[in-house]
Parts: C-alpha cells; structure tokens; sequence
C-alpha cells in the first residue's frame, strides 16, 4: 500500500483569468485565414457582387481581438481551473462512472486516418472506419445478448429517445393504437421518463418500496393494462440495488404485448456477469462514454450505443454497418423498412466508438470482467467505511446490505444534528482536491450524494477520498460555519445570490447581457 | 511456490490478487463469489462465456494493431475532398487541437461552479462569442447536431405559441429531414415548402398559401443545403409574424462573417452547427447543435438545454457561474404538467469548447476574412466548371456560399462512377444527389472551402474533363 493522505494543504490553481472579451485589444489577431489567390480574386469579382446588399453583414461581429499566445494562455489557465479524471479522485461523481480514459485511446483518434475522413467518402476509402463500428458492434452483442448495435445516438438520453421512439413506432407498425403508456420508476433516470414523453407516451413512474428500495410490485402490477406500450427503466437504479425482480417485471410486459427497454447507464459492475437478454429485455444502451471509459469532455461528445433483439433490428436508425462477404468489404445497410428514421446525421461519433473498442480489446473477456468485479468490491468496500467512519452519512434504504457498483448515501442526519446539508459539503470537498455530487431530481433519498468508486481507484485512492468525507463530518459537528461558509482553496468562492441564476431581470446567460444588466455597457461595436 | 497466473491490469489498480482479499475481508465476505451471490440472484448471473477477440498484452500490440485497421482509411487530406452536405472540412488551427486535448478539459465531466470553474467559464465564452457571431442574446450549451437542435427549435415554437403545425422548407439536409419527421411525431404536423425550381430559394408564393394561424413557425436554412443563400428572410418573416407564427433559421456560422445573422431580418430563433468552427470532421463525429434566441423569459424557458450563466460570488470583483433558470430542465422536472420540454443529456460539450476558441482565435476580421475567402473560391469553382461543355453549373441561379450544385443530366456517367473514376485523380467528388433530390436527376452537391486552392480546383477542372470526355 502507498501513503493515504488527505491534501490539507490543497489549493486549486486561481487564475482569477478575465472573461475572453476583456483581453480584447483592436487590431490584435489570433490567427489567419488562407489568402484568396490572385487568380481566384481576380475571377470571382469582389464581395458586393457576390453577396447581395441586403444580406450582406454591415456590422462585423463583436468578437475580441486576441494574439495567439494570449488565447493560448487563457484557454489553458481556464483548464487549469478544472478537476477531471486526470486529476483528480472522481469517484464523488456517482451515476457517471468516471473511470481512466487510457492516453493510448486518444493517441488513436488524433490520427488522421480518423479525423480527416468524411462520412460521405465512397465506403471503399473507410474501410478502416467501417470495420471497427463492425466489430465494435459484434463485441457489444456479445457482452448484451442483443442481435445488433447501432451508434448514431450522441448520449444515454438520445439514446433513450432512440429506444422510445422504436417501442413507439413497434406499436404502429403493429397496429397498436391503444398502447400509449411507458412504465418507468421514479428512481430511473429523469431522462427515461422526459424521451418517453417526447414520443407522446403517457408515462408511469412506480415508486420505491420504502423498505427495500426496489419498485414497488404492488404498483406496478397496478400500472399494467392493455395500454401499455413497455417499459423503460434502469437496473439497477442510482441506488444500485440489484432488482431480483427485474425478470418477473418484463414477463409481465410481454404478456400484454409492450416491450421491454433497458437503460443500461449503470452497466459497470454488470460487464460479463449479467446479459441484458437474459432478464427478458428487447433493447437497450451502452454509453460508450461512461462503461466502456471514453473521456466525458465536460459532458461529451457522448455515445448512447442502442442494441436491440432481432426482431426489432429493422426498427433502427439508418444506417447500419454491414460485411459483405462476397466482395469482402465493410458497407452501410440503409435497408431497415420499419426505422425510425434518425436520430443524429450520420453514423455516430467515431472516436467514441474507436476508443470504447481500443479498450475492450485490451481488456478482452478476463478484463472486462475484471472491471465488474473491482468496481463492485471498490464499492462494497467504500461503502463500509463510509459506514464505519464518516459521522452524520447513512445509505438509502439500508435493508440492502450490499450494492453493484454505486450507492446514493444521504447526509439527512448530518443535515439534522449538525445544520450542514450536502450543498455544504459538496463546496466544502473542493478545498481537498475532491468533487462530489448529489442525485439526480426528485430527491427521493434527503440530502443525498452518490459515490461511484470505478474500477480505476486503487485502495489508497478510495481511502483518500473517504478520509476526506470523514475530515469534512467531523468540522461540521465542530465548526460548521466553516464547511457553510466554503470553499476556501478552490478556485472561486461561494456563490450566494441565486437570483443571478432565477431572476428575468438579473440572469446573464452571455456576456453581453451581463454587461447590459449590470455594468450598463454594450459590447464593443 | 504456485506461480500466480491470474493477470494484472495496468488500467484496474486493484486488479492483484492481495489487495481484493483485503478488501473483501473490510466488506466482511469470504469470496468475491459470495458478494455477488448478495447482490444479483445466482440465476440472473451470466454462466457462459463470451466469444470476445483476444486482448492485446500491451499497449504496442493494441497501437500497431489498430493504426493498421485505420491505414485503410484513405482521407480528405491524401485526397483533394469536395465534400460537404452537414459537415464540412475547414482548417482547423493548432491551438484548437491543444485545447481540445487538454485532460482537464478531456476528462471533466458534469462538476461543480468550484472544482469546475475553467469549465463552466469557457462555455460561458463560447456562448457569449456566439451570441456576438449571431447578434442574439441567449446561445445554449452544445447539444447532439444541427439537426436536434431544429427538432428542439420547432417544438420550442410549438410551446410558446400553442399551435401543432410548422412550415419547413423542402431544401433541407436529407439527415436534418429524416430527425425532424421524427422528432416532430406525434405532437406536430410539417408542412413542407417548395423551393423555386431556379433559384433554390423558397417559394414564397407557397408560404403564402401555407401560412395561417395554426402555424407555429417557419423554418429555412441558410446557406441551404443546396448552398444557396436565402435572400428573402426580411419577407419570410413579415409574412410569417403577420400570422402569429415564428421564424427559425438554421445556419452554418462559418457564413456570419459576411452574411448577416438571422436576427436582422426576423428570426425569433435560430439554430445550427459548431462543427465548422474549429471541429475536425471526424468521420462525422465531431456534430454539435446550439439553440439561440433573445432574452426573453417566454422564450428562455421553453430551450430544454443547459444555458450557463454568469453571477457574483462573496469575494468583491470575482465571477462564478451557474445554471440559468436550472428547472426549465429535465433534469430538474421530471414531467411537465402537459408536454415535457424534451430532454437534455451529456452530447456535445467539449466542441463548444473548441468553438469559442476558434471564434477567439479568429475575431471579427478572421470571420470576415474566412466568408470571403470561402465565397470567391466558390465562384471561381464555378466559373470554372462551367466551361466544362455540358455541365450545368451552377444548376441554380441566385447566390451560393460554400456549396453548390453541378449538373451531370447531359451525360450519361452517373454522379456515383464519375466520382468512382475521380478518386483516380486523387479526388473525392461531391454528394450524389439522384437520392435524396431526385427531381435534381444526375447531380452532385459540391463543397468549396478556405481550404481549397486554385489548383485543387483546377484539377478538378480538368479531371472532370477528361472523364466527361470534353473540351
């Protein structure tokens, strides 16, 4: 084991860096364009015969004017001013899996043969391109249990649009014009409900059991008629309870006809040990930008990877990718007659797929399993000591002893005993080095936070962290003006007036508003 | 001693054997069986195995391997590419690269005002340096593509007038059509406008007949698909304000040096795609979407996207930022009393990122200089292709940006073998558009950037000529 310590020194780097506008000074440039040649000058005639008057921009925009090196500098202090997984122990991060994004995988899609290439290029020039979203495709149906993958989704909620939109045009296909209820829970992702509505689905979110935390069956069964169009629903959900249920509730959609789509946000502690197919589900999504570890760039570009069983694969998005082994070439099959249609031009972003397959194929079967396994006992492990060490914190719905590979704490006596509530904390840990999160709405667990320890923290690491909990608890039973009042060592201080955020009047969404409604400027013109 | 076969992973830290027993022991379980027979009933576990290719030992083997796969990739920069239609190449500059690239950028995800400050800051910038290049006030953080963003603007009309119909105009991106059919379906019913057979432009004639007071919006591009510039936005408006419906344009902001920003001739909304400011191509993976509109909480609260906004903090003289009006979200509401406001999500963050640097990098000359330069190259392509006897180009007269369309009617190569036999002079042809615009015959859609020299375009001349078999 290495050294556990809590960084009570930290300080996070302060720049105290100027909005981009105010660097601004006339006639500086960041950059030139390529000159228009003489020839192509002289050919072409100037801009007034080229773009009608009353098109033409009289007033240029009012960007700054900056020196290369100064946007440079500024760019890189204001990355300086962020935690990523790069830096830091991002296990506070629950629901996300943020987990090492291997430097090898970005090495990889800064090639050329990957971002200089065009999604219109005749499919005998991409071949690479095609073989890889091919195999990619053949790695997810063996890990999931579906019959094909389809990448086109930028993110798990377009994902969950996409998976909507095919139960709801099943549905049409087949007639069904009374299906017009999605079941979901209400500890499911908000998204699964919001996609289901997008679609026009009346939807059903069943509650927890207060005991035991799983859906309530009682509810459920309820929920179910003939208007039921499926089910979409996480397992586990946030609170990483794994339903025991989960196979009784999609036999009970099936009987009345409805599908059954599973989002699989929450695959980590699931890779090789439980098929998708396997609890009766007809579709559901990988997020290659969490699972399967490519970076989440301050929130993407992301990859909802939807899979579905055969008898749903001409309800995809087009297009897929296809081999044709007569002229032994990889090309994209448009020929799906009940598709949706589509969801996001082209195929998919395919660094995304590039690093999510480059990963698997250093882990392959033994590792990919390796990775459920540690972030289980990562978790299990993690939960304990919270437990054991970090006063004021419990886990929702304790009956459940153990959990896969996540589990929504609740500071609800912290808050109670000591006046400090999760919001103080979260600014607090900042002062550590650290980041954490709450839930998402509605908050059914008070005062809730969300740890996921990924497969990518050591013990040390996970000791760290919950050092850094333990620390925090304890200054709030003694001194909780302190952890209301941070942070202290982060970047910027406390943010107290919120109208800035909720009041008409007060919000500055962009930098001219701000200027407008509270410094009575206008931008340079 | 028995030799331990079992391997280590250097991307799993607890991945040896000693310190999972020591874990597993603090958990209070024997074996990690035993854990997992708590958590997930033994008959929903996973028994078999699976038929997954064999791993790569190292990170050399992986390296050699997978650069070998995309070596058959043949790119836009070994091939003069004229390709555009949705996604364009355009220059992008070293320090786009260098910021993109940045871990902490790279592998932040959704964190706090505090630990996240550089984050919440440079898309604040990006949405300020937008709201410039568009004139408009409110810009939202990057969502999927272009296309969504249509989608989330016209239901945005929908809600905000009540209505349950939308005009768009038929030239429209093939990709952009298909997502909005189905993003429209069930609420909203489309109408779509005719284009005028030689200009391109809308029919307004049409629109006319069209228009009426259950019309929620009106939607065009501009530059259109085609490539054409819509001159006639003041007119659109008018006529679509007198009827009570809204006007959306969907744009390409490498245009707004030169053309003006849709908000000068009506637009209540606008959207389109950050790919071209500083975003590679990426076999198309490199999409992000912005929804802009005025300051208006009417319209503020119908965007379902996150919008960032600027406030003070307890230190004198010191920004934070946050969520503006945080529970017009999904994430906050998880069901709107009557019709969700769609839905946000991870999608395209890190491209607004680059965004705003592009647009840093560039200022109001770069932007201008860019439009020019991309609109003479243009022209001079089109003078020149024109010479070619039989080749109709431009098919459309009225003004093109980056884009336009080369008709092959009079001979009888089809766009698909002309654009086979060019790869054999080193150049990727234009979009065949038989598909999608088949009343445009045997045409292709072709893209002329500030990346394009005289003599790519020569050369494009004269092979042309040769395989067409003139001059």
């Amino acid at each position: 084991m290495g050294i556990v310590k809590l960084r009570k020194n930290f300080h996070q780097s302060k720049w105290d860096e100027p909005i981009i506008f105010e660097l601004s000074t006339e006639n500086e440039r960041g950059i030139h364009v390529p000159p228009v040649e003489r020839d192509i000058e002289e050919s072409s005639g100037n801009l007034e015969t080229l773009i009608p008057e009353s098109i033409r921009r009289k007033q240029p925009p009012s960007l700054p004017e900056v020196a290369q090196l100064r946007v440079l500098r500024h760019y890189i202090r204001l990355s300086q001013e962020v935690l990523g997984v790069d830096v830091n122990i991002d296990i506070g991060q629950g629901t996300c899996t943020m987990k090492y994004s291997p430097k090898i995988n970005e090495v990889l899609v800064r090639s050329r043969k990957v971002t200089e290439i065009h999604p219109l290029q005749p499919e005998d020039t991409v071949q690479g391109a095609l073989e890889i979203i091919y195999n990619l495709d053949h790695i997810l149906r063996e890990i999931s249990g579906f019959s094909r993958f389809v990448f086109q989704p930028g993110g798990g909620s377009q994902a969950l649009y996409t998976m909507a939109s095919i139960v709801y045009r099943y549905h049409q296909v087949k007639g069904n014009t009374h299906k017009d209820e999605i079941i979901t829970t209400l500890l499911s992702h908000p998204s699964d409900a919001a996609t289901a509505k997008v679609k026009g689905f009346k939807v059903i979110d069943i509650p927890p059991d207060q005991e035991t935390g799983l859906p309530d069956m009682d509810a459920f069964r309820e929920a179910i008629s003939e208007r039921t169009a499926g089910m979409i629903i996480c397992n586990p959900e946030d609170t990483e309870i794994f339903n025991p249920h989960i196979k009784e509730m999609t036999s009970i959609i099936h009987e009345v006809g409805g599908i059954c789509a599973y989002d699989q946000a929450n695959a980590n502690g699931l890779l090789g040990i439980v098929r998708s197919i396997d609890l009766g589900f007809d579709l559901g999504f990988y997020n290659l930008h969490k699972t399967f570890s490519s970076p989440h760039g301050c929130g993407g570009p992301g990859l909802g990877a939807v899979g579905v069983i055969k008898e749903l694969e001409s309800f995809l998005p087009i297009p897929v990718v296809d081999y044709d082994e007569s002229g032994k070439k990889y090309y994209l099959n448009f020929d799906l007659p009940n598709t949706i249609g589509k969801v996001r031009e082209f195929y998919g972003s395919f660094p995304v797929i590039l690093r999510a397959y480059a990963w698997v194929r250093v882990l392959g079967e033994e590792g990919l399993r390796e990775v459920a396994k540690v972030s289980i006992i990562n978790n299990n492990y993690v939960m304990k000591k919270i437990l054991n060490e970090v006063k004021g914190a419990s886990i929702s719905f304790p009956k459940t002893e153990y959990r896969v590979s996540q589990v929504r704490y609740s500071f609800k006596k912290l808050a109670d005993e000591a006046g400090v509530t999760v919001e103080d904390v979260i600014r607090r840990i900042t002062d550590f080095g650290f980041h954490l999160w709450t839930s998402h709405h509605p908050w059914i667990v008070p005062e809730p936070f969300t740890i996921e320890p990924t497969e990518s923290y050591s013990k040390d690491d996970l000791d760290e962290y919950v050092e850094g909990l333990k620390t925090i608890t304890q200054e709030a039973y003694e001194n909780p003006e302190r952890v209301k009042n941070a942070p202290f060592n982060s970047v910027i201080h406390k943010i107290q007036d919120m109208s800035f955020f909720e009041d008409p009047e007060k919000w500055a969404p962009t930098w001219r508003v701000y200027l407008r409604k509270h410094r009575n400027q206008e931008v340079r013109k | 001693m028995e030799e331990r076969k079992r391997k280590v992973y250097p991307y799993i830290p607890n991945s040896y054997e000693d310190v999972q027993e020591e874990m597993l022991k603090e958990i209070g379980v024997k074996s990690f069986k035993e854990l997992l027979d708590k958590i997930i009933p033994r008959e929903l576990q996973y028994q078999g195995s699976l038929n997954l290719p064999k791993s790569f030992h190292s990170e050399y083997e992986l390296k050699r391997f997978v650069e070998g796969v995309l070596s058959k990739n043949k790119t836009c920069e070994e091939y003069i590419c004229f390709l555009g239609g949705g996604i364009w190449p355009h220059y992008v500059p070293a320090i786009c690269d260098e910021i993109a690239s940045r871990g902490e950028f790279l592998t932040a995800y959704a964190g706090e005002p505090y630990e996240d400050h550089g984050r919440w800051q440079a898309l604040f910038e990006y949405e300020s340096l937008m709201a410039e290049l568009l004139d408009m006030d409110v810009v939202s953080i990057p969502i999927y593509s272009w296309g969504h963003a249509a989608g989330t603007s016209l239901r945005m009309s929908s809600r905000i007038t009540g209505r349950k119909e939308v005009l768009v105009v038929d030239t429209i991106s093939p990709e952009r059509r298909k997502i909005v059919d189905n993003y429209m379906e069930p609420y909203i019913k489309i109408r779509w406008i005719k284009h005028d057979a030689e200009s391109s432009q809308m029919d307004v004639d049409e629109l006319k007949r069209e228009l009426s007071d259950k019309v929620a919006a009106v939607y065009f591009e501009n530059p259109s698909y085609l490539g054409l510039i819509e001159t006639q936005g003041k007119e659109i408006s008018e006529m679509a304000h007198e009827k009570g419906a809204l006007v959306i344009v969907g744009i390409d902001p490498s245009s707004l040096g030169i053309l003006e920003p849709p908000s000068h001739y009506g637009a209540d909304i606008v959207c389109g795609e950050l790919q071209p400011l500083g975003n590679h191509i990426n076999f198309g993976g490199s999409l992000a979407g912005f929804v802009a509109t005025r300051d208006d909480e009417k319209f503020v609260k119908e965007i379902p996207y996150r919008i960032f906004g600027i406030a003070h903090t307890t230190m004198p003289e010191e920004y934070g930022f946050g969520d503006v009006a945080f529970e017009r979200t999904s994430f906050m509401v998880r069901e709107a009393p009557s019709e969700a406001k769609e839905f946000v999500g991870t999608a395209s963050a890190l491209w607004g990122v680059v965004a705003g640097v592009y647009l840093s990098l560039m200022g109001p000359k770069g932007m201008q200089e860019l439009g020019e330069g991309i609109v003479k190259r243009v022209n001079y392509a089109i003078k020149k292709l024109s010479q070619i006897s039989g080749l109709k180009v431009p098919r459309f007269h009225s003004f093109h940006f980056k884009e336009f369309v080369v008709d092959f009617n009079s001979f009888t190569l089809s766009v698909e073998e002309i654009n086979r036999r060019l790869l054999d002079y080193g150049i990727i042809g234009g979009i065949d558009l038989s598909k999608h615009f088949p009343e445009l015959g045997n045409s292709a859609l072709y893209c002329v950037t500030e990346i394009h020299t005289k003599e790519d375009i020569d050369k494009l001349y004269n092979a042309l000529s040769e395989i067409l078999g003139v001059n």
